[in-house]
């Protein structure tokens, strides 16, 4: 199945070091990504249309448009930043309207604790610096996996955005439709989870 | 061949470099990124590097002869030079840079002193070397420009 536009994956790279973006930048044009780099993740943030008060209701589904201007498929972030680390910038993506966002994060300490405490919070990989082209050719795997994700997940949200009161009246009557594959053990529980 | 003669003195430099610990394959993965779309890449990865480590060699020399020396401040900017070390290859630097961390780690002010000067003296020495391949560099391009 070819796309048009599936290859220009648009990757948000955040570092504070100028040499490590340089070297970023280069490696993943070098796989044929787009590009942005950032020296901190508040401007991270920034350019991926969040505010910090959007971390705080992980309920809230994205509207069909998006406050995102340009599309970021992936951020992969330095570990260790002034001010907001690498981790921070993780979470807070996660607990935002981009919780499906594919996050890596750099580091170049071989810290275990730190390493699990970035898989638990959602990061889908770990690099230890320097990173090498061959970890970056991990990445479009991932893009892919959550590219098509992201468009289930947006037909959904936006059929319950356009039609809430049918949607309620539709999760009383019969088991709920959601793509999880708890469909046939919910039955017709009248409780709903939010 | 004046190219081949440049060539092989690029050659033997860089090899030179790998022999001593001064560079480390990193150092490899950087060339083998600069090609027709970046073709100026390893210079500006260098001059960036240089850009950024004597600024830091800068601040380290100022904390460290203060009358009350800022550890945190210190390990900081050892840090940040260990990172960019790392990143271009620059693999003696890195270990004295490793150094300075522990000394600064112990509070131990005369290894740390000693540590600096180690830093500074591995920049010199990559940082003269890198110069001179790029010299090699540009002169090489510039004769095969010229065919």
């Amino acid at each position: 199945m070819v796309m048009a536009g599936e290859s220009q994956f648009h990757v948000l790279a955040v570092d504070d070091s100028i040499i490590d973006r340089k070297i970023i930048q280069t490696l993943l044009k070098t796989l044929s990504y787009q590009v942005t780099t950032v020296d901190s993740g508040a401007k991270a943030l920034e350019f991926l249309g969040l505010h910090q008060d959007d971390t705080t209701n992980p309920n809230t589904p994205s509207p069909p448009n998006n406050h995102q201007e340009v599309e970021v498929n992936l951020v992969i972030t330095d570990y260790c930043m002034p001010g907001m680390t690498g981790y921070d910038l993780l979470k807070k993506i996660k607990e935002s309207s981009l919780r499906n966002m594919p996050v890596v994060i750099m580091s170049s300490e071989n810290v275990p604790s730190r390493i699990t405490r970035c898989l638990e919070e959602g990061a889908e990989e770990f690099f230890l610096k320097p990173v090498r082209l061959s970890d970056l050719s991990k990445l479009r795997p991932l893009m892919l996996k959550t590219k098509l994700k992201d468009q289930n997940q947006k037909q959904e949200e936006k059929a319950a955005f356009q039609s809430p009161k049918l949607q309620q009246v539709e999760q009383k009557q019969q088991p709920s439709n959601d793509d999880k594959g708890k469909a046939i053990d919910e039955g017709l529980s009248p409780e709903k989870k939010n | 061949m004046a190219i081949a003669a440049l060539k092989t003195q690029r050659r033997n430099l860089v090899q030179s470099m790998f022999d001593e610990g001064v560079l480390d394959n990193q150092f490899n993965q950087l060339q083998d990124l600069q090609d027709s779309s970046n073709p100026n890449f390893v210079e500006e990865v260098i001059s960036l590097f240089c850009n950024d480590a004597e600024r830091i060699i800068t601040e380290l020399n100022r904390y460290l002869n203060d009358q009350n020396v800022e550890f945190s401040k210190l390990d900081s900017y050892v840090h940040q030079l260990k990172g960019s070390s790392s990143s271009i290859g620059a693999y003696r630097l890195k270990l004295a840079c490793v150094n300075l961390r522990q000394a600064s780690e112990e509070r131990n002010m005369e290894e740390c002193a000693g540590a600096f000067n180690s830093i500074r003296r591995e920049y010199y020495v990559v940082r003269s070397k890198l110069q001179v391949l790029i010299q090699l560099e540009r002169h090489i391009v510039n004769l095969e420009n010229q065919q």
